[in-house]
């Protein structure tokens, strides 16, 4: 699904290296988890693969499907199946989060050449998908995230993501701000999207989030590269642990 | 002094020629007053403080720049809301095209057959709120309209008026140079909407007098053309009596010049003033200026200036608005804000907000604000698939959403929101 070879990153702005050679290949229907330290990384990866302004690469490339993902515009790589789930979702006022998440299916759907989705069929899907994510109606006549609490920013994000049916998901701290409930209702809605064709690349600090979506491969991540892949028990071990150890190890 | 000896002989010599209209008794001592004003106080120059950020050379020559004919592929606003039409062409009142002048709740003259009544209620409006408008702040060209206009019509509204009354302003001849002036007396309890579509003329002064009585309704919108190469200078002065809503609502597409100054004055208790407004300008021949003058004269007044703009190619805006709060205005509700979008660096906006308050239990507040487009906000809409260009529309309406929200009738503010999103689709 996802190919990363050697992807090298800096700021564009200062001569600083973020990722030194990051190589993560994920197999449709797999969830992939990347732990680390403060400073490792794994957001400018997310960013980077999502295409937002500021980071410049230079060495390496990425792939989703076989599509070399660098070169397109953001809204093409979410045409192609990308998705990530925001750590601070932004606020939009003066844009209603039912015509926001309309406007982006259909965009998605008219550059894939699909047809629209009429306003009553996307109306029935969208209550459907939100009431699983306790989303009520007021939610979705507010305007995008504004006066949405960290919880409710975090339903919306996976609210979006059952809407756009992306192939490759990634969430990019989804569990910070939010509390055990939250957390169950959000990981709920994760797990209600896996699929076979449906891949996801978790980002988290800390091993709790992993209990309620079960990752099939956890990688450690740390000064710009992964340094060590394994089972969920890796997690488990960063959990007890803490990340010392394993990083001396690799060292 | 040499500088204001200088100023009224330049007024004297650019007036020399102008003839004043001549009709009925009263009309001409209006006018022969309103001259006598403009004479006194002299035409603007950039060097007033009060024109120091738009100049009014072009507004004041003798003769109007000329402006080419704009073809509107979009056809005219607001065709499916059932309403009087009044069409003035190029700034005179043209009977065949427009409907006839009678609805219910309603009376509608035209201004030369009013002024050729002895004894008629538009003697007691007619250049009597402009002159009133003329403290603190002198407003020339306001007078100068009240001494030349040439057309224009008189509206007393009687009850609640059964349909909207719009003024459709053609512009059909490239050197046009109209003036018109516009009554509105809304009488105790009545209520009605005023809607003004068009560019009017090469170059326009317009002047609309409103006055609202007690538990009176006022619901004004404008939409002033997309002709490029126009020039405009209006006012709007309005007295709000008691219990009295008035609100009114200006889009403004292109145009070289626009200045749109609105006084008004509320001199009852318990009532609300509402002026908002958004333009979108494109390129570097585009100036426009909204000047405003908010005076609270009665208790537990509500006022509000809502202004956005938004600015590209080195468009020019300007917002000069001003609560005065008199002493015994007291739990007077001023809110003002004046925000404008700049989508590059050539663009700029000139701000001078103000408050003078003479009362000590009020809320006031103002802001004023010059900003590019949220980047994050961008990105985060791109990534969720929605284009550049797409993105970059919907945060700019989101940026209007606040002057637009002060339309009341869903309708008219859906319209003129798909006009924006046409303007904003065709400018990206």
């Amino acid at each position: 699904m996802l190919k990363i070879k050697g992807l090298e990153v800096k700021l564009e702005e200062e001569d600083k290296q973020i990722l030194k050679g990051v190589d993560l290949s994920i197999a449709p229907g797999t969830v992939h988890a990347i732990m680390g330290p403060n400073g490792s990384g794994k957001s400018t990866l997310s960013y980077v693969l999502s295409g937002k302004d500021g980071y410049e690469v230079t060495g390496g490339s990425a792939a989703l499907e076989g599509e070399d993902l660098l070169d397109m515009e953001p809204e093409d790589r979410a045409a192609a199946g990308l998705f990530l789930a925001f750590q601070y979702p932004v606020e939009i006022p003066g844009v209603g989060n039912m015509t926001f998440l309309r406007t982006a299916v259909n965009a998605q759907r008219k550059s894939r050449g699909e047809e629209e989705l009429s306003a009553g069929d996307f109306l029935k899907e969208v209550r459907a998908k939100a009431k699983d994510l306790k989303i009520d109606a007021d939610m979705l006549k507010r305007p995008v995230n504004v006066g949405f609490s960290g919880g409710e920013k975090k339903r919306n994000e996976i609210l979006q993501m059952a809407m756009l049916e992306p192939k490759m998901c990634i969430l990019d701290e989804t569990d910070s701000g939010l509390d055990v409930d939250a957390m169950k209702l959000v990981s709920e809605g994760v797990n209600a999207l896996r699929s076979e064709g449906r891949s996801f690349l978790v980002i988290t600090h800390y091993q709790r989030l992993l209990d309620h979506i079960k990752p099939d491969i956890v990688h450690i991540m740390a000064n710009g590269r992964i340094v060590k892949s394994g089972g969920p028990e890796l997690a488990l071990e960063v959990e007890n642990n803490g990340y010392a150890d394993i990083l001396a190890e690799v060292a | 002094m040499a500088l204001a000896k200088l100023k009224i002989d330049t007024t004297e010599a650019r007036l020399a020629d102008v003839v004043v209209p001549q009709g009925a008794a009263w009309g001409n001592a209006a006018r022969a007053d309103a001259m006598a004003r403009v004479r006194q106080m002299g035409l603007p120059t950039k060097r007033d403080e009060y024109w120091k950020y738009t100049d009014p050379a072009s507004l004041t020559a003798a003769e109007s720049p000329e402006a080419a004919l704009f073809v509107n592929d979009e056809g005219p606003l607001f065709e499916n809301v059932d309403r009087v039409k009044i069409v003035f062409v190029d700034g005179f009142f043209d009977a065949d095209a427009s409907d006839d002048l009678s609805a219910e709740g309603v009376e509608i003259e035209r201004l030369s057959d009013a002024m050729a009544t002895d004894i008629h209620w538009a003697k007691d409006l007619y250049g009597v709120l402009e002159t009133r408008g003329q403290t603190p702040v002198e407003r020339p060209l306001a007078a100068l309209n009240t001494a030349l206009a040439t057309d224009g019509v008189v509206i007393r509204v009687t009850g609640k008026a059964a349909k909207p009354i719009n003024f459709i302003y053609l512009h059909n001849d490239t050197s046009s140079d109209a003036i018109l002036h516009n009554l509105v007396k809304v009488e105790a309890g009545a209520e009605v909407t005023l809607l003004e579509t068009g560019p009017a003329a090469a170059r326009f002064s317009k002047q609309l007098e409103v006055e609202v009585a007690d538990n009176g309704t006022f619901h004004h919108v404008r939409a002033q053309g997309r002709d490029h190469e126009r020039r405009a200078v209006t006012h709007c002065f309005a007295r709000i009596a008691a219990n009295s809503t008035f609100k009114s609502f200006t889009l403004t597409f292109n145009g070289v010049l626009t200045r749109n100054e609105c006084v008004l004055e509320i001199v009852g208790d318990d009532a609300v003033a509402h002026v908002a407004g958004v333009c979108v300008g494109d390129g570097r021949d585009f100036h426009h200026d909204d000047t405003v003058f908010i005076t609270h004269d009665a208790l537990n007044g509500e006022s509000r200036q809502v202004f956005k703009k938004v600015l590209r190619n080195g468009a020019t805006g300007v917002f000069q608005g001003k609560i005065l709060v008199k002493a015994g205005a007291q739990k007077t509700d001023g809110y003002q804000i004046s925000q404008s979008l700049l989508l590059d660096e050539d663009s700029q906006f000139l701000a001078k907000p103000e408050l003078e308050i003479y009362a000590d239990d009020v809320a006031c507040s103002h802001g004023s604000t010059s900003g590019a487009i949220d980047e994050t906000a961008l990105f985060y809409l791109r990534s969720r698939g929605v284009s550049h260009d797409d993105a970059r529309n919907l945060l700019t309406l989101s940026f209007l959403a606040e002057a637009l929200d002060e339309i009341d009738d869903e309708g008219l503010a859906e319209e003129l929101r798909d006009r924006l999103e046409g303007w904003l689709s065709r400018h990206s």
